[in-house]
């Protein structure tokens, strides 16, 4: 049994969490190549290459996989997929947007958001917004699959798997890469961190969401949002945690002016230790806090950002 | 240019959701259901864009039960201008796979001739993610997901996509298959005139064998579990007691 994991290559770059933990799920299914597909995607090969567990990496390179746009990307997945069981990936907006696809064309579903694998046929998953995990068997010769990552540890690094380069299939051609407007960041990745410090509507402003940036930077943490705060232009969109957002599991999730909705919790309550601030005690989110302090954040935040110190 | 918008009766979601104890679902009786937040926003943006000129009809579809109705009565009453429902499922509790639904818009598709079909990104009851994708692989058409802009600009729409890094924006040939995110709208509520007129609007009946289309599912459930709760916490009194507790209780600082 053999499975086809593609790699989340950005610019050339290998993200090495997400798919190092992608592998640890991965390698539960049977012997593992990793794709790393790009216009550049060689230096990804290579690092990939050193996963524990990886068996074969195979590089292709072509200008339209620059952008992990669907359509190119999906046929190549599909001119390889003849080898394969499975075809994984993590789940990231770029495999949320290929795989599906790919698991159409090969006529057979796609398994979104695995969260727990019982058996090569036998996957857990997550539904509505993470209120109930569902244990679904796959009845497709082909099982395609993504993989929640937060829910697994990341492999760790061994001897290097052989590389291969393998040729582009052909490009349909319906779409074409304008722009990418990335907010370049030296804090941590938001889904790798070790510590996320998150705002909600209660933060007020965009001017004021500094004070929660303060207090992330005091901790090395990544920054995190509520859909409100995004929706009101406190904060970039890739910030949102949620349902719809990014789903984080890290060792310690600091929730400030945020209420706690069930879309909310959907992205962080598997954190090990979760903070909340709210000045409202009736707030929702101290139901899943280990610690709350009801608090007005203007004042509790200064002063945790300067007794961090 | 006719536009087609699939959309989906879900649980409500302000709505507490019960996962019943015999682990063989969601209780979905007696519950409010409601028209899929990304697809109200969908619906939104095609009915500007025929208040704009864009776009001549707009078309709602929705797979599932009878009761997906009153959906399909929602989307009208919002503005579109007539709608089909595909009865596919008696039980409420069946949901229909995004492989089989992209196979029924795909025949609805052929049959509408549409220019353009704009759905939401993701269902929150099965949160897949899937269908739009899938249904742009079945027909050939682009695929623009997660969109939080969208201009149609004749042979092409430019659309901008919410991704893990940030905005990604794309240039798509037509006609094209997208899926819309959160911020690309804020759907208007129905007035209650137009719920009145939505009465009177077509509402087209089929039935998968109409279409020739199969909708077994391809996953069987076994189980639906509750998630593993967490233990309860404290409450702490002042920041200096939440610093302790985190430097030694928690040991995370
Ligand atoms: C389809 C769909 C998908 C969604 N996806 C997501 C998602 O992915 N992520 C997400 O977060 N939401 C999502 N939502 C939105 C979600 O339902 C909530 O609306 C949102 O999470 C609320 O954000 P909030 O907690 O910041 O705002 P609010 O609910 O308005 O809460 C603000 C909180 O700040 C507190 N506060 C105010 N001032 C202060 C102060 N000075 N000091 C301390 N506390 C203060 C208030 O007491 C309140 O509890 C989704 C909704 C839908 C319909
Ligand atoms: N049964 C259905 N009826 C109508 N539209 C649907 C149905 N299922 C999915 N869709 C559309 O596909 C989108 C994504 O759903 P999903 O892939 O199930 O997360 C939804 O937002 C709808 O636009």
């Amino acid at each position: 049994m053999a499975v086809l994991l593609l790699a989340e290559v950005t610019d050339g770059a290998l993200a090495l969490d997400a798919t190092s933990k992608a592998v640890t799920a991965a390698t539960q299914l049977g012997e593992v190549t990793v794709l790393c597909a790009g216009a550049h995607a060689a230096d990804a090969g290579q690092d990939a290459a050193k996963i524990d567990g990886v068996a074969r990496v195979l590089v292709a390179e072509d200008p339209a996989l620059g952008h992990r746009l669907a359509e190119p990307t999906a046929a190549l997945i599909v001119s390889l997929a003849g080898d394969y069981e499975h075809i994984a990936a993590p789940a990231t907006t770029d495999a949320k947007n290929i795989l599906p696809r790919v698991a159409a064309l090969l006529d057979v579903m796609v398994i979104s958001d695995v969260s727990g694998i019982v058996d090569g046929s036998t996957f857990e998953r997550p539904i509505y917004a993470g209120n109930a995990v569902q244990t679904v068997q796959s009845a497709d010769p082909k099982k395609v699959l993504t993989i929640r990552t937060s829910t697994f540890d990341a492999a760790g690094s061994g001897n290097p798997a052989p590389v291969e380069t393998v040729a582009m299939a052909d490009n349909p051609g319906l779409s074409e890469w304008v722009e990418d407007k990335l907010a370049a960041s030296d804090r941590p990745e938001l889904t790798s961190a070790r510590i996320v410090v998150s705002g909600g509507r209660g933060v007020g402003s965009e001017e004021n969401f500094a004070l929660i940036e303060k207090l992330a930077d005091k901790l090395g943490a990544a920054v995190g949002a509520s859909r409100a705060a995004v929706d009101s232009g406190y904060a970039p969109n890739d910030w949102q945690v949620g349902q719809t957002g990014k789903v984080v599991a890290p060792e310690l999730y600091i929730a400030i002016g945020i209420s706690g909705a069930i879309q909310h919790l959907a992205g962080m309550k598997d954190s090990k230790v979760i903070v909340a601030i709210n000045k409202d005690e009736e707030a929702p989110i101290f139901q899943v806090a280990d610690y709350g302090l009801v608090a007005d954040l203007f004042e509790a935040v200064p002063e945790l950002e300067q007794k961090l110190g | 240019m006719k536009v087609l918008v699939p959309v989906k009766r879900v649980i409500d979601y302000n709505v507490k959701v019960r996962v019943k104890a015999d682990g063989t679902g969601v209780d979905l009786a007696n519950v409010k259901m409601s028209m899929n937040p990304f697809d109200e926003i969908a619906l939104e943006e095609a009915i500007r864009m025929k208040e704009a000129g864009t776009a001549s009809e707009v078309v709602a579809v929705s797979i599932g039960v009878k009761q997906a109705q009153e959906t399909l009565r929602t989307a009208l009453a919002m503005g579109a201008d007539r709608a089909i429902l595909i009865v596919a499922a008696d039980d409420v509790h069946t949901d229909i796979e995004p492989l089989a639904v992209a196979k029924l818009l795909k025949a609805v598709i052929d049959a509408e001739q549409p220019g353009l079909v704009i759905g939401g990104k993701q269902a929150i009851d099965n949160d897949m993610n899937a269908t739009g994708q899938m249904l742009s692989a079945l027909v050939g058409w682009s695929q623009a997901t997660f969109a939080s802009e969208l201009k149609v600009e004749g042979e092409h729409a430019v659309v901008t996509r919410e991704v893990d890094g940030g905005l990604q924006t794309i240039k798509v040939k037509m006609p094209a298959i997208v899926t819309v995110d959160l911020r690309l709208n804020e759907p208007r509520y129905a007035s209650l005139p137009n719920i009145m007129k939505a009465k009177k609007k077509p509402l087209e009946e089929k039935t998968p064998a109409d279409y020739g289309v199969d909708v077994s599912p391809r996953l069987t459930v076994l189980k639906t579990v509750e998630p593993a709760e967490r233990a309860a916490g404290v409450m702490v009194g002042s920041v200096d007691e939440l610093v302790a507790k985190l430097k030694d209780e928690a040991g995370v600082l």
